[in-house]
């Protein structure tokens, strides 16, 4: 077990690096670069341009820029953002918990419903219920995020006026039931597509196991229909959709992402979005590290479980 | 609506069947899968119902369980369990039967544990779920039954997981499961199958010891007569459906009076004493030596201190002349199938040498041993796995000979004459696999193998996924081709009965080294290794002359 994490861990690490090099080179690579808004401004003269570039470090090679930035990353030093010069992680910490609040949400809303109409759709296999549910989550698949957003905005919020159109929380009004008002249609928008997902892993595991012969020993055990399936099947088949949750997650993240936008929510996405907008490359290079250290961090968890509950891993 | 008899005979009958058909979906190759059945199992008797694959067997034993698939219906026919109707019966009074009355045992002892959950908690549950006892008295009681089948330290085996059991010990494990409600009836089909020929043997004691100590009425279904005269009281052999007769063991076994059962018993191999007949064209010419040859596995990684290393050949040394057939015998895990895949170099050894025709071949890297693959073929084991489902019989043939370069032409007419050669329709070779039954993809297997005109063929557990009847045709056709080829055989197996039939000599290997070598006849009637003389004794129902039985250790 722990050699396992140990091996996982340093194949985590390589990966960070690999995600932080591709993630520099690419982001430098794009024409314009940090300064190219200050090139419209007629005030600034090239050699404004030049001592900014100086003060920045924008002159030195690449490689000395990236070695230098990453040996501060690892110190704890994210740089700072070219905006307003705020600290890069206290740029992400203020949009991050609107964001982990969001797709912590939709990845409940997700689970919960998606396992639910997984294995029922397995158990009550081509009944009316598992055609609609399979009809269901390929409408859910194909059809894009944004347009449920809009759709959802319409219908609910100019239409019959139950719910806000976006942000985060009416302003004045700072209770835990005004932030859950704004919360019901962004996370249900994210969680559509994954719910989609989710249960047609879960129908398919669901149905894996059920054809297992363990279940007959079960059967024959005398055992009633209902602890067949809580006891033998949903364990078992659970245990693929863990290392599942973890492969979702930067899907979650990207969704997220343009959940934001759709409903002017405070989180990263939209962070990602305007500081793109601005070329400001410490925050975009420090949102791109972050959720690849949030990925890594939680694939690294789902092994982690999987093999808590899996005693054939756990103990050999 | 009930066919037959209507009385249940009385009360010496803890299950009897009467006038059972099954139907099957429309579309498959007949309409029942059982058809018109009738048999009684007598209290504290031990019956065998003995049948080739797709006999119904196992659909029998699901229906007196009572866990058909809605997909086959019971059309007709009466099921009494200790007196008890079932066929009918609501689902609910079924499930109370099951696990108390009636309980049954699997084929795979590693597929019908719930992974997940302990030994303790898979048969305690048996006892909750039937409302019996407190959680401590089903605990003792968990514990008494693993003593009782005879499982090492009962205690820690109750925490433990099933993987870390062997298939023998989760088989007790599953039979524990299956005694925890000391039920009339104990169904057990094929259970012991897929065991080792050893624990084969301490699993059928088991089983017997049990039915007589608490005189439990047995119905055990097998394809294996030597299991049925190991154990049976009575026989009941199907065919196709059909119960084609019935009687004592005495009677089924020593006169049997269906053609049918006639033939499966003339099929059974046996264990000859006799040496196989020098084939003519074999020679002294040694074709294969091999000397010290070894594998290790190793998984894991070193680096983090989790390396697990396997040895599973150890230094191992024979010679094979031309013409002739060398049996390579052992349990699982004795090393003989890798082994095989050393010598056709489908993995690298990590020392001695394979000296083929004269020439090392241990050493020579792929794309050196290339031109000597086709002289060396293998015969796979699962004729189903083997075969490329997307591919005619004739792609198959002449893919690899063509790639070696010969002509398409000359491939095509090579291969239309092997597939005559092997008893297969020149038809064929426009075919799929999916369109042969077993024993014909076997044979289109050999075929394969024979394109190449190979001077060593080995064959892993060729014959194992067949049904006696159908082994004992691919046998004489593997006997024959040797004797018009005059190529040389390895042939691995697990089954003593089997090597015996077609090799010239055995060797037996038990961890991964050979613990003897020699003619079938030294191996069968005079073993001079512990392990080998334990493996003979194991065979069920085979009492080979001139030698003692020797007592089955439990």
């Amino acid at each position: 077990m722990r050699g396992f994490l140990l091996n996982r861990l340093s194949q985590s690490l390589v990966l960070l690096l690999i995600v932080s090099v591709i993630g520099f080179v690419v982001l430098n690579l794009i024409p314009g670069g940090p300064l190219a808004q200050f090139g419209l401004d007629p005030s600034m003269t090239q050699d404004d341009l030049n001592r900014l570039k100086e003060q920045l470090g924008l002159n030195r090679p690449l490689w000395i820029q990236y070695m230098d930035w990453a040996w501060r990353l690892v110190q704890g030093d994210w740089g700072h953002s070219f905006r307003d010069g705020a600290p890069v992680l206290d740029v992400i910490g203020r949009h991050l918990v609107a964001t982990l609040l969001l797709m912590g949400s939709s990845t409940v809303i997700a689970i919960a419903i998606g396992t639910w109409i997984g294995i029922r759709g397995a158990t009550h296999r081509y009944s009316v219920f598992d055609y609609l549910a399979t009809v269901g989550a390929m409408v859910a698949l194909s059809i894009p995020t944004f347009w449920f957003g809009l759709v959802g905005i319409y219908v609910f919020s100019l239409r019959l006026g139950w719910l806000p159109a976006g942000n985060m929380y009416t302003i004045g009004d700072g209770s835990a039931l005004n932030y859950l008002h704004h919360l019901i249609m962004p996370s249900i928008v994210l969680a559509l597509v994954h719910v989609a997902i989710w249960s047609r892993y879960m129908r398919t595991a669901t149905l894996d196991v059920i054809s297992q012969e363990f279940v007959k020993t079960a059967r024959a055990k005398g055992l009633s229909e209902r602890r067949i399936l809580m006891k033998h099947v949903v364990g078992n088949a659970l245990l693929p959709m863990i290392t599942l949750a973890g492969m979702q997650l930067p899907s979650v993240l990207t969704g997220a992402l343009v959940t934001e936008t759709v409903f002017t929510w405070p989180g990263m996405g939209r962070l990602f979005l305007d500081s793109l907008g601005y070329s400001d490359y410490p925050v975009v290079m420090g949102l791109l590290m972050f959720s690849a250290i949030l990925v890594v961090l939680c694939n690294l968890i789902a092994d982690i479980v999987v093999a808590i509950i899996d005693p054939r891993i756990r103990l050999s | 609506m009930v066919a037959g008899t209507e009385a249940v005979s009385g009360e010496d009958a803890a299950l009897s069947v009467r006038g059972l058909t099954v139907d099957l979906p429309k579309g498959m190759e007949r309409t029942h899968a059982v058809e018109n059945i009738s048999f009684d199992l007598k209290r504290g008797q031990i019956l065998c119902i003995i049948g080739e694959s797709g006999s119904g067997k196992s659909v029998t034993a699901n229906t007196i369980m009572g866990l058909l698939p809605k997909l086959i219906p019971v059309s007709s026919g009466a099921i009494h369990l200790d007196g008890t109707a079932i066929i009918g019966a609501p689902a609910k009074k079924l499930r109370g039967l099951r696990g108390r009355i009636v309980s049954m045992i699997f084929q795979d002892p590693l597929s019908a544990l719930n992974p997940l959950m302990t030994v303790g908690e898979q048969i305690t549950e048996v006892l909750t779920a039937h409302g019996v006892g407190t959680k401590a008295s089903r605990r003792n009681r968990a514990i008494e039954l693993l003593t009782e089948v005879g499982l090492p330290d009962p205690e820690l085996m109750y925490y433990q997981y099933p993987f870390r059991l062997s298939g023998g010990q989760r088989q007790r494990v599953m039979i524990a499961m299956a005694l925890a409600l000391e039920p009339t009836v104990l169904i057990a089909d094929e259970p012991t199958t897929a065991l080792d020929v050893t624990t084969q043997a301490q699993i059928l004691k088991l089983i017997r010891d049990i039915q007589r100590r608490k005189g439990m009425s047995v119905m055990f279904i097998t394809h294996d007569f030597g299991v049925v005269a190991e154990i049976a009281d009575s026989v009941v052999v199907m065919e196709k459906g059909r119960v084609v007769e019935q009687g004592t063991a005495e009677q089924v076994l020593k006169s049997p009076t269906h053609p049918y059962t006639q033939r499966l018993i003339a099929a059974v191999p046996h264990l000859t004493g006799k040496d196989r007949a020098v084939q003519e064209k074999a020679s002294n010419e040694t074709i294969l030596k091999v000397e010290g040859l070894s594998k290790t596995y190793r998984s894991g990684s070193a680096l983090f201190g989790s390396q697990r290393i396997v040895p599973a050949v150890k230094d191992v040394s024979f010679e094979l002349a031309a013409g002739r057939t060398l049996g390579v015998v052992g349990e699982s895990g004795s090393g003989k199938s890798s082994l095989g895949r050393l010598l056709i170099k489908l993995q690298d050894s990590d020392g001695g040498r394979i000296l083929f025709e004269g020439r090392d071949i241990a050493k020579l890297s792929e794309s050196e041993f290339r031109p000597l693959r086709p002289r060396i073929q293998m015969i796979f084991q699962d004729p189903f796995a083997s075969l490329n489902p997307r591919s005619t019989i004739g792609q198959i043939l002449t893919v690899g000979p063509v790639a070696h370069g010969m002509p398409y032409a000359q491939a095509r007419e090579e291969a239309r004459g092997l597939l005559a050669h092997v008893g297969l329709d020149a038809g064929a070779f426009g075919r799929y696999p999916h369109e042969f039954s077993g024993g014909q993809r076997q044979r289109i297997g050999i075929a394969r193998a024979l394109m190449f005109k190979p001077k060593l063929l080995i064959a892993d557990e060729a014959v194992s996924a067949l049904d006696v009847s159908i082994q004992a045709q691919i046998l004489k056709l593997l006997d024959q081709i040797q004797r018009e080829t005059g190529v040389s055989m390895i042939f691995i197996t697990h089954d003593l009965r089997v090597a015996s039939q077609i090799c010239d000599e055995i060797a037996v290997m038990q961890k991964g080294r050979i613990v003897e070598h020699g003619p079938p006849s030294q191996i069968f009637l005079n073993p001079q290794s512990a392990y080998t003389r334990e493996l003979v004794a194991a065979i069920p129902g085979e009492r080979p002359k001139d030698t003692q039985p020797i007592a089955v250790n439990s």
